[in-house]
């Protein structure tokens, strides 16, 4: 491989950039060159290098000695100035998008901007108008005095991603219409339909002479919107591809390295074990009351456009949130207006949050202190807890789960997203539960680890466990439940199963729901 | 059908090996400089700094710091300051000093009484903490100087002198290989500790809750249980340590054992740099004391002036908490 990338025509090129932390190399020499006015992604499994090569460029990291990084055939010193290479026209959204959730979304927006008249007074009414006009541009209604914390996911990303591009056009090349923008898997937060507005966005930049730079693991995606597509593996450069002629697969196998199949689920056919799972009356407090079944081992999808109501089911059913209604497991039935987390555990439901470091694990503490929370009492013998079999035992799910590194003493937040999603999920799996609740399981989750954990969860499933899943991410969807019901306006209106589900259908369900909602 | 190929996993035990030697080196940094301290100092004067008479004198004293700090540590893990542990400490050793010394009472019932006192001062910290959801800095320093007020009121301002004897006894008299009993109270309730955050449920749920508030409510955690339960067992060890102190003392005085409470959190965030670093830990606390005591004894015996004291002990603090830091990568701290 050539420790030079191409240069002609290139906005930005990044030579031989070689990244060490602690003794692991996580980028080993990786050269890669962007060009005027293309969507150029990057593509790896978790723990590719690829979040890592983002972070060289933002001046987060700093590589070795001889890494060279070049923005507009201007060399930048070493080590990276964050604020020098935002001032030359790089503006990022990162994972975390980066916002306080307690402050407005003006005030988040401000915080950064570059190009403010007067650093000493700032008039808010003034922003606030300017900024609901900048939202409007792009047919959002988010209120600019309102906290960030207040705002549903979706809409953070897209204040988040708004901001990046306010700061581009104030930055040195957004003077000349260029520019970098740079978003790290901007995706995993936003359902189908959202996508689409984003990516029409990204278009609409491009086409002033901006480039963007995409980190994704969704391959529908990068063939949707990329132009070229650098894969990484390993922290190393496997291959630039040109995305209008590589196959799907091609670029699935470039990524792995081996060939990789999609996990494909057997359907289990209606009626073909007891109804076990009851929730009758269910609402959140603001929704029409509506019921819902599961089978014994059944898997069940809950979709719908963000705001319909789906989302909450899962959060509703554990005591999480505050609802009302029935939910009933294997004959034991509890009023969900006084359900708590503890109730539904004894009970046997469980529920796997979607935010993984803020809801769902601890990231500071080891993995085997996360798997083994649920199960102390196994664990412990009349003098207290027995520390050999906890991590004996968080050895053992780590092997089951195949849980990378293979080393439960390490931090779960060291991980990678795929493998702390896998722990956090070997944890519930490992109490057997009767109902299982998911929330977006593998948002942010590598292709393998993604096949990986659906297995597990069917594996689950064929033991009798019932789960519920909450996802927009109609792929996922497809492959992993039996029936799936879509929601509009806060209850299910739509109910697609067996030969029924497929990705397109879920789609069109989630609209066609709609659109009847509005003829009514 | 599914076939994922799995690459080889590359074996983990040589890397494991190298950083275990680095873990172990920050494990007992601490106590190799204790040690160099106390070589130091004897070296410098043998015969003052380095009889036993010294150390069982510093072992004894400053027992009442260590059972302090081990009170604060409790809600330090569950994620909540109690800045006012050294306030229960005079209050508790105030009631033994109104109710024996003054009014004569017998010691047994006065001791269970200030023990209560404790743990309904925790108990009010917690239902502000909790039910109007205020952070437990506020909260523990507006209490804590309510408590100061009352003390105050209570001696008239003046020292109270005349503790039971049995009490001193009990605590500074009695003697085991030369050192003051409260020495040992102070090692078992450090064992007691140690144990409960190690090897209990309870112990884990209260580290859970530390770290994550939500994590833990959606992990069957009673988040509000385990913080009012550390507040009201601070507010009983704070206790203890001013019983402890009016037995030092034999006498209960409304206004120096506030002094301890600054030492008490250098001690417990020191503490948290060594034995099990990155978590406040009863052995690490203990240490930590030792360690501080022994530096400003050193110090005082070569003639240093009182002010020492608080170079030391703010010194200190800062420091602490900076290599904890560094410990943790400099990760932000969060203390909500």
């Amino acid at each position: 491989m050539s420790n030079t990338a191409m240069t002609d025509n290139a906005v930005l090129v990044m030579n031989d950039i070689r990244m060490k932390f602690g003794s692991n190399y996580a980028l080993k020499g990786v050269s890669v060159a962007v060009r005027r006015g293309e969507v150029f992604g990057l593509l790896g499994q978790n723990g590719s290098g690829k979040s890592t090569l983002i972070k060289v460029l933002a001046g987060f990291h700093q590589p070795e000695e001889g890494s060279e990084v070049v923005l507009w055939g201007e060399k930048m010193a070493l080590p990276l100035d964050p604020m020098l290479i935002k001032k030359r026209g790089v503006a990022f959204v990162h994972q975390h998008l980066g916002l306080v959730p307690s402050l407005t979304v003006a005030e988040n927006m401000r915080v950064t901007s570059l190009g403010q008249k007067n650093p000493w007074f700032v008039s808010w009414r003034k922003e606030a108008e300017r900024l609901s006009a900048l939202f409007a541009e792009f047919n959002l209604d988010i209120d600019p005095l309102a906290t960030v914390a207040s705002l549903p996911p979706v809409e953070r990303a897209f204040v988040a991603i708004i901001r990046a591009f306010e700061d581009l056009r104030a930055s040195d090349a957004g003077y000349g219409g260029e520019g970098i923008l740079v978003l790290d898997e901007p995706t995993p937060f936003l359902p189908g339909e959202d996508v689409k507005r984003l990516f029409d966005l990204v278009r609409s930049i491009v086409k002033t002479g901006a480039s963007v730079i995409i980190v994704t693991h969704d391959i529908d995606e990068v063939r949707d919107i990329t132009d070229r597509v650098a894969v990484l593996r390993d922290g190393q450069l496997v291959e630039v591809l040109d995305t209008k002629t590589s196959s799907r697969q091609a670029i699935l196998d470039t990524i792995v390295g081996s060939r990789i199949d999609a996990f494909a689920k057997q359907r289990m056919v209606a009626g073909a074990a007891p109804v076990t799972i009851r929730a009758d009356n269910l609402t959140d407090g603001k929704t029409p009351p509506f019921s819902l079944s599961l089978q014994e081992g059944e898997i069940l999808g809950v979709t719908g456009l963000i705001g319909s109501g789906f989302a909450s089911v899962p959060y509703t059913l554990y005591g999480a949130r505050r609802g009302a209604g029935t939910l009933t497991v294997a004959d034991r039935k509890i009023d969900l207006a006084t359900m708590t987390p503890l109730m539904a555990q004894r009970m046997g439901v469980a529920l796997l949050p979607g935010d993984r470091l803020g809801a769902a694990g601890i990231g500071s503490l080891a993995v085997t202190d996360n798997i083994t929370l649920p199960i102390l009492d196994e664990l412990s013998h009349l003098a207290g807890l027995d520390r050999g079999a906890m991590v004996k035992e968080a050895g053992r799910l780590s092997t089951m789960h195949d849980v990378r590194p293979h080393n439960p003493a390490l931090a779960l937040g060291s991980l990678s997203g795929g493998n702390q999603q896998k722990v956090l999920l070997a944890k519930w799996l490992r109490i057997q539960p009767k109902l299982l609740l998911l929330d977006e399981p593998t948002q942010g989750v590598d292709f393998g680890a993604r096949q990986q954990i659906f297995k597990a969860l069917d594996g689950a499933a064929r033991a009798g466990t019932s789960i519920l899943c909450a996802s927009t991410d109609n792929e996922q969807l497809e492959q992993i439940c039996d029936r799936i019901l879509v929601f509009s306006r806060g209850r299910p209106v739509v109910e697609l199963k067996g030969d029924e589900i497929s990705r397109k259908a879920i789609t069109e369900a989630c609209f066609y729901s709609t659109d009847a909602e509005a003829a009514e | 059908m599914t076939t994922i190929d799995m690459p080889i996993q590359k074996p983990v035990s040589a890397l494991k090996s190298r950083f275990t030697l680095k873990t172990e080196a920050e494990r007992f940094a601490l106590v190799a400089a204790w040690l160099f301290l106390i070589i130091l100092f004897g070296i410098l004067m043998p015969d003052s700094f380095l009889s036993w008479r010294n150390f069982s004198t510093m072992f004894g004293s400053q027992a009442v710091l260590v059972v302090l700090t081990l009170g604060i540590i409790i809600p330090l893990t569950s994620g909540d300051f109690d800045l006012s542990g050294a306030s229960i400490l005079t209050m508790s050793s105030m009631v033994i000093g109104v109710f024996n010394a003054q009014m004569g009472w017998p010691i047994l019932p006065v001791l269970l009484m200030s023990l209560a006192v404790g743990a309904l001062i925790g108990a009010i910290n917690a239902f502000f903490v909790l039910y109007f959801r205020i952070h437990s800095l506020i909260v523990t320093l507006g209490v804590g100087t309510f408590v100061n007020g009352v003390i105050l009121w209570m001696s008239g301002s003046q020292t109270i002198s005349g503790v039971s004897m049995d009490l001193v006894s009990w605590v500074i008299m009695g003697r085991l290989w030369g050192i003051p009993l409260a020495f040992y109270y102070a090692l078992i309730l450090a064992a007691v500790i140690w144990y409960a955050f190690e090897f209990t449920i309870p112990g884990r749920k209260l580290l859970f809750v530390g770290r994550g508030r939500e994590v833990s409510r959606l992990n069957g955690i009673p988040v509000e249980r385990v913080r009012a339960t550390s507040f009201i067992l601070s507010g009983l060890i704070s206790a203890f340590a001013g019983i402890l102190y009016s037995g030092m003392t034999g006498s209960a005085d409304p206004l120096s054992g506030l002094n301890l409470l600054l030492p008490a959190f250098a001690a417990a965030f020191l503490g948290a740099t060594t034995i099990a670093p990155g978590r406040f830990n009863a052995f690490g606390a203990v240490i930590s004391v030792y360690f501080l005591v022994t530096g400003i004894t050193g110090l005082t015996m070569m003639g240093a002036h009182a002010y020492v004291q608080n170079l030391f002990y703010g010194g200190a603090l800062v420091i602490a908490v900076s290599l904890s830091q560094l410990v943790r990568n400099r990760q932000p701290q969060d203390f909500s």
